[in-house]
């Protein structure tokens, strides 16, 4: 694609994001397509360690429940002390002003994000020191432990869980305003990757992928970068979770924060089926999923989850490479690439074959 | 001459196998020094040792006049010693000139590099040194599908786009095409003139080595058995015992 | 942990913990012993190995509620089990066996997600178990208790494996497959069909962990989704142990059983899977810092 087109083509995305809300038919659905901005922040969160990096995380999940759980008790502890909240959240709501309602959220997810970071920080100190399989199962059980400590933590709720305060009506529907702030955050990451992908991070990270005996060998900070990267992806997962505390307004420890087995699992699956490793793969594999999920799953009756089982077995078995992977394997050129059949068969000749 | 890299009474075992044993040698600034020695005889093992990838039983490894046995790989690759892998490695899915790219030296990264892109100049000078190993036409591909030779001479053009004191080369002709080797050979010596790159080559490849090597130690059972200039050592009756396996 | 102090007060308590910790840990070394075979024979790291734990509990179940004596589960669930295995091999498993080991893993992560929802849609998600109807002994005075079925399911348990170890040392099949682990290329050379002993292999260790299955609905409990905490557990324990190494698997399972029971008597029991997977956290770490020293990783 030229120059041109692409930003025709960025710029029809925009405009078309926008716009969502104000066609009339769709206005019932807003939260649906707010909680495919989310399904997309997790894909694209995922592949910055699973597709860009190599190192394929189960427990990316951990994040995303921290966020949740820091904004929702800021928004909490900033103006209520926890027995006057778990008073008002039992019968009527708590009523917050727009101002106090936007200062906890911005507040509570500025505490979550950086708490993310610190935790991608030190667990990953140690935990990404763990190569291949050893990562995955150990990040899959970081996971589960990191539910089963917040089912057992009176402070937040432990497992009877905890209530975000509701939007004001001031803030106008729920609908509009979540899948704006989703949208938004979703746009942020996604130009944040992009930028970090162009430059040195997405080649070292692309390197560590590769062979991370031959980036050490390299002198590649190989440490440094694997932490930034995870520290980047528990960020922006911390501050989707924040907001979808919100959305969601009731905490669940087990089955919405640390929801390993449903979101923790999309997370992987999305970014494969769409593409790992790729840029815009986990946006069109969250995507496909998301839409296939509400137009499709409901006529299952139960049976979805099953169904959950198979579609992971199908697409990692026999469609590894992804939607975008595949496309580019199909026409490299298109993807500004070149691959030489003869290549791998013909020796080069030292003399330079200008 | 002063030595570059000094290895001092190296000794390596794994479990009860003695892989290096007292093993000392020194390479001076600026030459090509060979290292031979049959199959098993702990070349790679020294070659490790020296780098970092395990930790030695005792003895000392000093480059520049650093200690190296306490350092780890990266560390020391950013000193300025750099090896290449017997059994070639690159990034398999970037193409030639990512490849380039991400073996720019690490020595001043810090925070603020890693959002660095990579200006002209980054691609022109690894686009030059893919040309001086002959794979300017082949820079676009994903270098995957390179062939093995190929492969191979990517990993040398990586490591001198690394721009190392010093390059420790595991068998560097091994697998590459016969008719080949001495256009290796010419780009191995250019690289050391040019360049100014110390060489430290094992080789199994006599004809290679006695072409490129000023001064050959030679290793056997993990002891160093003999060393001198390359028609010396060609002649020693113990080397020559060692590969016949008289020994 | 105010439990400490009972067990300070009253160490009988500990000769109780110590006892259930060693029987259960019996089972886990069964289901630990078929997550090393796979390992090593193909080099498969199978997440779905609780839940063939979970599915022999059922066959089980299904047998009990049928009026049969649940110790005829052990050998039923075992071959069907078997089956199970030798099927999900032939459908998902050959095709993976090669390729990348992250593939494999998440395979058979989609088929333990297929089978625990297949599990719940079937048998609904209470938690349930099967009455052996053997009674209990009682040993100091009474004051330490241990259910029959618990020492039966340890006789199952040894008999199992020494049938094991015979069949590896002893059967043509055997040495097919300790051959296919050293070396698969050269076992194809010389004539083995791989892809045979690779099914025989997967089958097996599904009838291994279908056993186990049996033994844990008659002594403990099973419900669809419990089965990743016994893969967790198999992991842990060959970790520790090492591949090929069934003294250590044996040791290695029989103290997480009992290092379980303990916790979950300290901690409470709602704390105990919160335990095993925070312990499998710190293991791998612990293991990867040794390593470090010597420059190595875990991979």
């Amino acid at each position: 694609m030229n120059g041109g087109g692409k930003i025709a083509l960025y710029l029809g995305l925009a405009v078309a994001a926008l716009l969502v809300p104000q066609v009339p038919f769709l206005q019932p659905y807003l939260i649906q397509f707010a909680f495919l901005w989310v399904m997309i922040l997790f894909a694209m969160t995922w592949d910055v360690m699973g597709g860009q990096m190599g190192y394929n995380s189960f427990g990316n999940i951990v994040f995303f429940g921290v966020g949740m759980y820091a904004t929702a008790v800021v928004q909490r502890d900033l103006y209520f002390t926890v027995e006057e909240y778990a008073n008002v959240a039992g019968g009527e709501q708590a009523a917050l002003t727009p101002a106090e309602y936007l200062t906890g959220l911005a507040l509570g997810m500025g505490i979550g994000g950086m708490l993310a970071v610190l935790i991608a920080a030190v667990l990953g100190s140690g935990i990404l020191g763990l190569r291949g399989h050893y990562f995955a199962i150990c990040t899959l059980g970081l996971g589960i432990a990191a539910g089963e400590l917040a089912s057992g933590w009176d402070y937040i709720g432990a497992g009877s869980g905890l209530v975000t305060p509701l939007l004001p009506d001031a803030l106008g529907e729920r609908g509009p305003f979540f899948y704006y702030v989703f949208l938004v955050l979703a746009v942020i990451t996604f130009l944040v990757l992009k930028r970090l992908y162009a430059g040195q991070f997405g080649l070292a990270i692309n390197a560590i992928r590769d062979d991370e005996d031959k980036a050490d060998a390299l002198g590649l900070h190989a440490t440094r970068y694997k932490t930034v990267a995870w520290c980047v992806s528990g960020f922006f997962l911390a501050l989707a979770g924040g907001v979808f505390g919100n959305l969601v307004i009731f905490i669940d420890p087990t089955d919405v924060a640390f929801a390993g087995p449903t979101f923790g699992v999309w997370m992987v699956l999305m970014a494969i089926l769409g593409g790992k490793g790729t840029l815009w793969g986990p946006v069109i594999g969250a995507t496909v999923f998301h839409l296939t999920q509400e137009f499709f799953w409901t006529y299952l009756f139960g049976w979805q989850r099953v169904a959950l089982g198979l579609l992971i077995v199908v697409v990692v078995v026999f469609f590894p490479l992804g939607i975008v992977g595949w496309l580019r394997e199909r026409w490299p050129q298109r993807f500004g690439e070149m691959v030489d059949e003869d290549a791998r068969r013909v020796q080069v000749s030292l003399e330079g074959e200008r | 001459m002063n030595a570059i890299l000094e290895v001092e009474n190296v000794t390596k075992t794994f479990g009860g196998v003695v892989a290096n044993n007292n093993v000392s040698l020194s390479v001076p600034k600026g030459a090509i020094i060979g290292l031979i020695g049959p199959n098993g005889s702990g070349k790679t093992t020294l070659f490790n040792s020296i780098v970092g990838y395990h930790p030695i039983d005792s003895g000392a490894v000093r480059f520049q006049g650093v200690e190296l046995s306490r350092l780890r790989t990266p560390q020391i690759a950013r000193l300025g010693l750099l090896r290449t892998f017997q059994q070639t490695r690159i990034f398999g899915k970037m193409n030639c000139v990512q490849n380039m790219q991400i073996s720019l030296p690490h020595v001043d990264d810090g925070f603020a590099t890693m959002l660095r892109r990579f200006p002209h100049e980054v691609t022109e000078r690894a686009e030059s040194l893919l040309e001086f190993v002959g794979l300017y036409a082949k820079r676009n591909l994903r270098a995957e599908d390179l062939s093995f030779g190929q492969q191979k001479l990517l990993e040398f053009a990586m490591a001198l786009m690394n721009e190392p004191a010093t390059l420790l080369l595991d068998e560097p002709t091994a697998g590459i095409n016969p008719t080949l080797i001495n256009g290796l050979i010419d780009r191995l010596k250019r690289a050391n003139a040019e360049f100014g790159i110390t060489l430290f080559v094992i080789e199994h490849n006599m004809r290679v080595i006695m072409n490129l090597a000023e001064h050959i130690y030679c290793l056997a059972h993990g002891e160093l058995l003999a060393d001198g200039p390359p028609d010396e050592i060609q002649s020693d009756q113990r080397v020559i015992d060692a590969y016949l396996g008289a020994h | 942990m105010g439990n400490l102090e009972i067990l300070i007060q009253a160490p009988i308590f500990s000769v109780q913990l110590l006892i259930d910790g060693l029987l259960v840990g019996s089972i886990f070394a069964l289901a630990a012993y078929g997550m090393a075979l796979l390992w090593g024979v193909m080099n498969i790291i199978n997440i779905s190995q609780g839940d063939y734990v979970i599915l022999g509990g059922y066959v089980t179940l299904t047998l009990y509620n049928a009026g049969i004596h649940p110790l005829f589960g052990v050998p039923v669930a075992a071959v069907v089990l078997f089956f199970v295995g030798w099927a999900i091999y032939r459908v998902v498993i050959f095709r993976v066996v090669d390729r990348d080991l992250f593939i494999s893993i998440l395979a058979t992560f989609g088929i333990s997600i297929l089978l625990q929802q297949l599990m719940d849609q079937i048998f609904g998600a209470d938690i349930q178990s099967a009455e052996s109807g053997l009674g209990t002994l009682f040993l100091f005075d009474d004051r330490v208790t241990v259910g029959q079925i618990k020492l039966v399911a340890l006789a199952v348990v040894i008999v199992v494996s020494v049938s094991l170890v015979l069949f590896f040392k002893r059967s043509r099949m055997g040495q097919a497959i300790r051959a296919t682990a050293q070396n698969a290329r050269a076992a194809r050379l010389m004539g083995i069909n791989t892809d045979r002993v690779y099914a025989m292999t997967f089958a097996m260790n599904a009838a291994i962990c279908g056993a186990a299955g049996a033994l844990v609905v008659m002594t403990w409990v099973i419900q669809p989704f419990i089965g990743l905490a016994y893969t967790i557990r198999s992991f842990m324990i060959v970790v520790v142990a090492g591949l090929g190494n069934i003294a250590g698997v044996v040791a290695a399972a029989l103290g997480l059983g009992a290092a379980e029971q303990f916790a979950a008597f300290l901690l409470g029991a709602e704390f105990q899977i919160g335990f095993v997977f925070g312990l499998l956290v710190v293991i791998l770490l612990v293991r990867n810092m040794n390593l470090k020293r010597q420059r190595r990783v875990l991979k």
